[in-house]
């Protein structure tokens, strides 16, 4: 059974396979790891397989294929699905059923992707271990005692243990990167702008968006030019020309200067020594193709981490407002009194991460400390962005580690929620200031994945993407050891 | 500078969510560690610096004044917890 | 509430009064969805994920209601911010699907500007801004107070709404009255909305509070609200500048609160205090961009711009020679106004078509409970009508009876007169020979006109009238009689 997405649609557009055929293996497979990975909040098999008999009509009468006929995809539960139950991870949305489909799920829907199942999360997207989840964690392919990374995790570890090519996720702070370099796959966070939100459930709206997770940056480069694009239903997606991002991809990195960030290497030398030199020797792959590595420097990253934490619970605190229990999701009685009904709703609906966040932002707006905490927090955003405005001045792309260290123990984080929050030390000042990133295959750490972060100028994925592909082709990490999962797992039909 | 400035009975009735004294007490204490960090913000000067409302800056995104058609009765109260007749249904407003 | 000394009773006051008027526009579709934005729709079945808060929705900006309320802008010259945005306004209410409203706060679209009153008066004006409207609670059993739980239409959610802040200068509750009135002329005219207040497409809440006369300093204020209609308005502003005014005196402090009139009872009741303002954590709507504002566009907009009533109010007295309270009424709605000027041109006398229009016609639609708009009266006929009864073709009496029928069933007077057999019959033979018959058939009344009796004429002039069945031109009779009689 082919493995890439782009393998599985060129073997069904040859009727070497039916679509059919790719979607119950895929649910076979993810059935079958599920009391091990529990990536999936739900599968969707009867929508799948409808979506195969037609893509497989559509081969059968010779019409012309999408880009992503018939090929298996999964996508994280913030994203509405029309007709089947949307959680965002959270038991206040457990019975939540969307009557419209996001805009990314439209395009995946019209380019013949097919979505097996809504897979898990951290809580509205706030986590960055997937253990926020309300439904349980989900586990790391490469180690089952281990997080798959947040809050993108049911998606990282369903492509990670090679279930099906494509996922879709979110990154508000990292949450794309993160778990991609926590299972050894390609996560993209594209400009912001790029891609629709319509659709997708808002944690913090000027910092989220929509990314390809997928096993190699060919797929997630197609699903990028899929998913990418204007929408006049989300105000802040950019009307610029989307292009085919799978043309771009170069083997060889001449002429191409790559910043190395000061503040962040000595921030890596600060972790576990394997860690800085793999990075190390993830630099000298970067040179030995071409590259030129030039020092740059982002002297404001460092308070990336209380920007974030001010400005990203401030949006979510009016977001979340909604979740009263007046029009959807789970009521909890409330002594005959509304206003008592919606604090008792969001006591139980809500857990321990989500309610710190709402608290935090609701103070960082209250009257009296807006300006000293929202206000001036949007100031060092600009002082960020600025930044790395000077960066790419000196280089074309920036190369950074995507995260401190590899994969953590389950349970290892959860006591101090500042530790957890450092995992998005390296991949919240991208975030803050806007631009494309994207975390590759490095290598491996204490058998651990570990990630390369690619970051470039607005709108300039392609270069990127660019970047990534031919470091991958290079040292094919990915490829080089199997999951654990996939060791251990003895599912009939989960391929070779 | 590890004090935690966060009235939380304050701001948690802002949010509309009943908090336990249990939990008041524990994110309290685990504001402290992210006010570290937060405070090391008030050194920077900002006066000078504009901020940051959208990372990519766009102006005057507008639609034309033209009707789509709505979602169906059935579809907006599908989800509603509780309704009468054509209406969402909620407990009383006690100002 | 402290005492303090009781005031000298010689000391007079006056009210000072501030109004926010919202007013929703009368747009196709929301402000920040494509629902349709009409009154009066089966409960919830004009909304969307949009306008419902669902997870995941995003509101767009409809660009008619910017262009809408700049316009009124333009209308009460007020200035067009070059930059403006969207905030949102943040607090939990049932009607309030996302729980914080999409509003503007230190950007607003418009400030300054102002309202003249019909006694010259000026009214300025602080802001206008736009948001969007909330849902509707309905209480079971009709009180917010008694009912055990309350039931949610969100059609009127995301309508677009325009907030009109005055400065706090209207002088008197009558006052209040007329800035109302002038303000919905001014938006009639510009067609931005139907401000029906018993639709709640204009609604009013006032800041009251009262000083010394003489004294410049402001008073503690209450915010007065639910009042549904500009009657509710005055009365409401009465009770309440009289109520500050007697606690005042006895030594009472105004408390800055909120108050609803209670048009039942006559008074106003306090319902929750100012001082516990809500939090509304203003921040900038970051699902929405902002907004620059072109000089382009305004000279656009203002070109497009119908003529407002003050202005046309003055042409009609210099254009038309009327008087300025007969402009004033013909002016009061654009419908009138343009009926006005059409019929004018068509028949080219101005007093007539005035004296028509505000007199018979203005009586006839009231009669079949039309208005100008609702009937199928038009300019023309109405032109043609009169030309009947200046050229002689008909009296001023079957005139009035085509007029009826015009407002009640349109038409052509022509038409009217014929079926009907309205003309005047002016032709001297035909008339000539009623005159003999009557005159044969009345000597003894001949006998008195002549010894003198001057009424004896009238009587005359009766009988022809009736035996010619009201048709003959009573002009012609009357001319002939007498010289006849000598």
């Amino acid at each position: 059974m082919a493995k890439a997405g782009y393998e599985i649609r060129t073997a069904i557009a040859r009727k070497q396979i039916s679509a059919v055929e790719a979607v119950e293996a895929a649910l076979a497979h993810a059935q079958a790891l599920e009391p091990q990975l529990h990536a999936y909040i739900r599968l969707l098999p009867e929508r799948a397989l409808a979506k195969a008999r037609a893509i497989d009509e559509q081969v059968r009468s010779g019409q012309t294929l999408g880009p992503l006929a018939g090929v298996p995809v999964a996508v994280k539960d913030i994203f509405c699905v029309a007709g089947e139950i949307t959680t965002a991870g959270s038991k206040i949305l457990e019975n939540f059923r969307a009557p419209y489909s996001a805009t990314v799920v439209e395009k995946l829907d019209n380019a013949g992707a097919i979505i097996i199942g809504k897979t898990n999360m951290d809580e509205f997207a706030m986590g960055s271990s997937c253990e926020n989840s309300a439904f349980g964690p989900t586990r790391n392919p490469w180690d089952l005692e281990g997080v798959p990374g947040g809050s993108s995790g049911g998606s990282a570890s369903t492509v990670g243990a090679i279930t099906v090519p494509i996922g879709l996720g979110t990154d508000t702070g990292g949450s794309i990167r993160e778990p991609a370099s926590f299972c050894n796959i390609v996560g993209v966070k594209p400009t912001y702008g790029r891609v629709s939100r319509y659709g997708m459930i808002a944690f913090a709206s000027s910092l989220d968006q929509a990314g390809p997770m997928a096993g190699d940056v060919l797929d997630a480069a197609q699903t990028l030019s899929v998913i990418a694009g204007h929408d006049p239903m989300d105000s802040t997606s950019v009307d610029i020309p989307v292009p085919d991002y799978t043309a771009a991809l170069r083997t060889d990195l001449q002429g191409v200067r790559v910043g190395i960030v000061s503040e962040f290497e000595t921030e890596i030398g600060k972790s576990d020594p394997a860690m800085a030199a793999l990075y190390k020797a993830a630099y000298e792959d970067l040179q030995r193709l071409g590259a030129r590595l030039v020092d740059v420097r982002l002297p404001h990253a460092r308070y990336g981490l209380a920007t974030y934490y001010l400005i990203a619970p401030a949006e979510c605190s009016s977001n979340l407002a909604r979740y009263d229990g007046a029009r959807y999701g789970r009521r909890v009685d409330g002594d005959g009194d509304v206003f008592t009904m919606f604090e008792r709703t969001r006591a139980a609906g809500f857990g321990d991460e989500v309610k710190r966040r709402i608290i935090l932002g609701t103070y960082a707006l209250s009257a009296g400390y807006y300006d000293a905490y929202y206000v001036r927090a949007q100031k060092i955003r600009t002082l960020i962005k600025q930044d790395f405005d000077a960066a790419f001045e000196l280089c074309d792309v920036i190369a950074c580690p995507s995260v401190s260290t590899p994969a953590f123990e389950l349970g290892a984080k959860t006591q101090v929620p500042v530790a957890m929050y450092l995992m998005d030390y390296f991949t919240i000042p991208m975030s803050l200031a806007g631009v494309p990133a994207l975390s590759v295959p490095a290598g491996y750490v204490n058998d651990l994945p570990v990630g390369l972060q690619i970051v470039a100028r607005a709108f300039e994925e392609a270069t990127m993407l660019g970047v990534a592909h031919a470091y991958e082709r290079a040292t094919h990490h990915a490829q080089a050891r199997k999951p654990q999962v996939a060791l251990s797992s003895s599912a009939a039909g989960s391929g070779s | 500078m590890a004090d935690v400035p966060i009235d939380i009975d304050h701001v948690s009735q802002l949010a509309r969510i009943a908090l336990t004294k249990e939990e008041a007490t524990r994110f309290s204490s685990q504001f402290a560690r992210l006010f570290e960090f937060i405070a090391e913000l008030q050194a920077l000067d900002v006066s000078h610096i504009p901020a940051t409302a959208q990372a990519i800056p766009l102006l005057n995104v507008l639609r034309d004044d033209e009707v789509t058609p709505c979602l169906s009765r059935e579809a907006a109260l599908e989800n509603a917890p509780d309704k009468e007749g054509p209406y969402f249904k909620t407990p009383r407003i006690l100002e | 509430m402290s005492q303090q000394t009781p005031v000298q009773d010689s000391t007079r006051y006056e009210a000072v009064i501030g109004l926010e008027v919202h007013v929703e526009l009368s747009t196709h579709s929301k402000m920040f969805c494509g629902c349709r934005n009409v009154f009066g729709a089966e409960p919830n079945t004009l909304v969307c994920p949009i306008c419902l808060g669902m997870p995941g929705s995003l509101p767009v900006i409809n660009r008619r209601a910017i262009e809408f309320l700049c316009k009124v802008g333009l209308a009460l010259g007020c200035t067009i911010a070059a930059h403006s945005k969207f905030d949102r306004k943040n607090y939990f209410y049932p009607d309030m699907p996302k729980n914080y409203q999409i509003s503007q706060y230190d950007m607003p679209l418009t400030t300054g500007g102002s309202v003249q009153l019909p006694s010259q008066k000026i009214v300025r004006l602080n802001r206008i801004h736009l948001e969007e409207d909330t849902g509707k609670n309905i209480h079971a059993g009709g009180h917010m107070a008694t009912s055990d739980y309350t039931l949610i239409d969100y059609n009127r959610a995301g309508v677009p709404l325009m907030e009109i802040v005055s400065e706090p200068e209207i002088a008197s509750p009558e006052e209040a009255e007329e800035y109302l009135v002038q303000l919905k002329t001014v938006l009639l005219y510009l067609g931005v909305s139907d401000v029906k207040m018993h639709e709640g497409s204009l609604r009013c809440d006032a800041n009251v509070s009262i000083r010394p006369v003489g004294s410049t300093t402001l008073g503690t204020k209450a915010e007065v609200k639910n009042m549904n209609s500009f009657r509710s308005v005055v009365r409401a502003l009465q009770y309440e500048s009289q109520r500050q005014e007697e606690a005042v005196r006895k030594g009472e402090r105004i408390v800055q609160e909120t108050r609803n009139w209670d048009e039942t009872r006559g008074l106003t009741y306090s319902t929750r205090s100012k001082e516990q303002a809500h939090d509304y954590r203003y921040f900038p709507d970051p699902d929405l961009v902002p907004l620059t504002i072109e000089q382009g566009m305004i000279e656009r907009w203002r070109s497009e711009m119908p003529e407002m009533p003050l202005t046309k109010r003055q042409r009609f007295v210099s254009a038309y020679g009327l008087a300025d309270y007969e402009a004033g009424l013909l002016t009061s709605d654009r419908v009138t106004a343009d009926f006005y000027e059409a019929a004018t041109a068509e028949s080219k006398e101005p007093k007539l078509v005035a004296n028509w229009m505000l007199g018979d016609v203005r009586k006839f639609l009231e009669k079949h409970g039309l208005t100008l708009a609702t009937s199928l009266i038009r300019p023309q006929p109405l032109a043609a009508l009169i030309k009947s009864v200046t050229s002689g073709n008909i009296s001023g009496k079957a005139a009035k009876e085509v007029c009826d029928i015009l407002v009640a069933e349109g038409g052509d007077p022509q038409n009217i007169i014929e079926k009907r057999g309205l003309a005047q019959v002016s032709d001297e033979a035909a008339i000539k020979q009623v005159v003999d018959e009557v005159l044969a058939q009345n000597q003894d009344t001949v006998a008195s006109y002549k010894a003198g009796k001057v009424k004896a004429l009238e009587f005359l002039v009766g009988q022809v009238m009736k035996a010619s069945r009201g048709k003959a031109k009573i002009e012609v009779v009357r001319a002939m009689l007498l010289e006849r009689l000598g």
